[in-house]
């Protein structure tokens, strides 16, 4: 980070983020048209963030495996033939002729193949090319490690986690302290290590796995760059982290494991949450200032309605995540919090415990948006809740009405844009096409 | 009955509920009166789960003390049966392509607690197992679970190959993406967002 980042106000780093990602200057746009399309675009979503009224609602969209499905291609083909993942997505966006740009599901399986992860199967890895990704539950961490990740949560990852989620690291448990090279003679313990085969072979296949996705980001790379220059259609997320909570309960200790904990050791979960607050903060910070634009995507799980009650919710999920956007936000991100299930009893903890006024995203799948208007839309930007059943197995008629609803009972004021409910993984061409010709049509203001 | 006991499960007060599961056996008390107190107690923690008092950590961890539980009152049981009737027989499984179980494990755990026979298929079953399965044990009632909305088509081929290889099976579904537009869409009898809706909806069928 420059000198004079170090010195801004959360405010001016705002602004900073924001003219970046506004910024047409110097990049290779096809024409001044489509860098006017873009800035428009990208101007649009600043509007909402803010709470302001643009000229037309923003269309937003959440798009997994339905990339490959439209294109024809297989979900294999889109971790391991990049070529083909590169068109799935081109063509994606262009024949859907989107205001912003989705990447849909690729990812680099090359690269974890070497790495061997546990964690997820692929097609590749334990499932068939038709099938995607997926996650496998399971307790990663166990009950009593709760210590050595609060101790230190790098070490924890490097020494203990790495090595039992990713086959090829499994020599480095045998990593010493890194603190060691401090001083020549101490460093000889860390170097005596790395002689080790077994530790070697980790590094290998970090350096292979690199190499590998490397592939993999200059199809992707390219693919993005076309759609933002020749198309004008701005990616709008840039980072990504997660709520410390579900940091815990998705792949260290796992739904079950977590639950328990709340009960048979509550205070180490809320001391290992606690303890994860800068990390995560961290974690979107860097992928937003990486990516060069302000929004930090944050998927939340386990806090949703019936998880658990709002009692532990105030208690274990929103204190620390709340701390993670508040942290984001000083850093001139703005959180893009993806509201999984129901929220509609969270509404008033919510309401009670505000951000920052026009800092922070919200999209909303099962909520209410209704009640969101009324009790959170004095300081948060919202939209969702076009139910991902709709686009599968609903007519573009009934998708058409529902799109009018919304705009109608919650989109008249601004502050709002309209998006599915969560992810599409599988949809009718017809239904997304309503969807988009609707709300451009109908979210004129 | 001993109340005590089962205000200690259905408070999910692990330490008290397994001393007292322990002296009550050392007293001499029959093991299926235990286990009957650990029906009761869970009885309570569906109610409370069904009037939002009680959440997903709570039938967890309740289900993690009914383990423990079990797991002491066995060497107490000789060859006595370990239950009384059973309502009804469900088979279960989460639908072909999609391999999450946690949701279908709570259902599971709570349609057995509530007295079904259950017939657990696992993840990733594809539709000729649930029907064959259903062949086999009788089942009245089968379950699809799909956490994913590619679980969609699945469902629906399995209600399809059930419809005509079984007819007469009561189907329901459940799960993230489950609603009723998917219901009609899959053609099942019934969907719930839930287990207590789940134990709901298989209690109706049997008319219990």
């Amino acid at each position: 980070m420059t000198a004079e980042w170090k010195t801004m106000t959360p405010e001016q780093k705002y602004e900073a983020l924001w003219a970046k990602f506004l910024s047409t200057e110097g990049k290779p746009f096809a024409s001044p048209q489509v860098a006017e399309l873009y800035r428009h675009r990208v101007q649009r979503l600043k509007d909402v963030c803010e709470l302001k009224k643009p000229d037309s609602v923003p269309i937003l969209l959440a798009v997994g495996n339905y990339v490959a499905e439209y294109a024809g291609i297989s979900h294999g083909d889109m971790m391991y033939d990049y070529d083909k993942m590169a068109e799935a997505i081109l063509k994606f966006n262009v024949d859907f002729d989107l205001d912003y740009q989705v990447a849909g599901n690729g990812l680099p399986g090359k690269a974890f193949d070497r790495l061997g992860f546990r964690t997820y199967r692929w097609p590749g890895n334990g499932l068939p090319k038709h099938m995607p990704f997926q996650m496998v539950e399971d307790e990663y961490m166990l009950p009593d490690e709760y210590d050595q990740l609060i101790a230190d949560p790098e070490g924890f990852f490097l020494r203990v986690y790495m090595p039992r989620i990713m086959k090829s690291l499994e020599g480095w448990k045998m990593l010493p302290s890194l603190y060691g090279v401090m001083e020549l003679p101490m460093a000889l313990i860390l170097l005596g290590t790395l002689t080790v085969p077994a530790v070697q072979e980790g590094f290998q296949a970090w350096i292979d796995a690199g190499r590998l996705a490397a592939e993999f980001f200059a199809a992707a790379g390219k693919a993005g760059a076309q759609l933002t220059f020749q198309h004008g259609m701005p990616n709008y997320l840039g980072g990504f982290t997660k709520a410390p909570f579900d940091i815990i309960g998705d792949t260290l200790r796992g739904t079950r494991g977590i639950m328990i904990d709340m009960y048979r050791q509550p205070d180490k979960v809320l001391a290992a949450v606690e303890r994860l607050v800068p990390i995560a903060t961290q974690m979107g910070i860097e992928a937003a200032m990486s990516a060069g634009l302000p929004l930090v995507f944050i998927p939340l799980h386990k806090g949703a309605d019936g998880f658990m009650s709002t009692k532990d919710f105030n208690r274990f999920y929103w204190p620390t995540l709340k701390a993670v956007c508040e942290g984001l936000i000083a850093a001139g991100c703005v959180p893009f919090l993806f509201v999984e299930g129901g929220y509609n009893e969270r509404l008033d903890a919510l309401a009670d415990s505000p951000l920052p006024a026009g800092k922070s995203m919200w999209m909303f799948d099962y909520t209410d948006l209704t009640e969101v208007k009324k009790k959170l839309g004095s300081w948060a930007c919202f939209g969702g809740n076009v139910p991902v059943s709709l686009f599968y197995a609903g007519t573009p008629q009934q998708m058409a009405d529902h799109v009018k609803k919304l705009i109608d009972t919650v989109g008249q004021d601004g502050g709002y844009f309209i998006a599915p409910g969560a992810v599409i993984d599988n949809a009718r061409p017809e239904n997304l096409h309503a969807f988009i010709q609707t709300a451009r049509e109908y979210g004129k203001y | 009955m001993a109340q005590e006991l089962v205000q200690a499960i259905a408070d999910l007060n692990e330490k008290e509920a397994v001393a007292l599961t322990r002296s009550l056996l050392e007293k001499g008390v029959s093991p299926l009166e235990v286990l009957d107190d650990c029906r009761a107690a869970m009885q309570i923690v569906g109610e409370r789960f069904e009037a939002k008092q009680a959440f997903i950590p709570e039938l967890i961890f309740a289900g993690e003390i009914l383990k423990q539980i079990t797991e002491i009152v066995k060497p107490y049981l000789q060859r006595e049966a370990t239950a009384g009737k059973k309502l009804g027989k469900v088979v279960i499984g989460t639908v072909q392509g999609d391999i999450h179980d946690i949701g279908k494990n709570i259902v599971v755990f709570m349609l057995e607690i509530n007295g079904f026979d259950v017939t657990d298929l696992g993840v990733d079953v594809p539709a000729d197992r649930f029907v064959q399965a259903v062949k086999e044990n009788g089942a009245g009632i089968v379950g699809l679970s799909g956490f994913l909305t590619v679980a969609y088509e699945p469902m629906k081929q399995t209600v399809q190959a059930l419809r005509s290889a079984v007819p007469g099976v009561k189907i329901m579904i459940g799960g993230g993406p489950i609603n009723e537009q998917i219901r009609e869409y899959t053609g099942a009898d019934a969907w719930g967002k839930n287990a207590v809706d789940a134990v709901v909806i298989a209690k109706q069928w049997v008319g219990a």
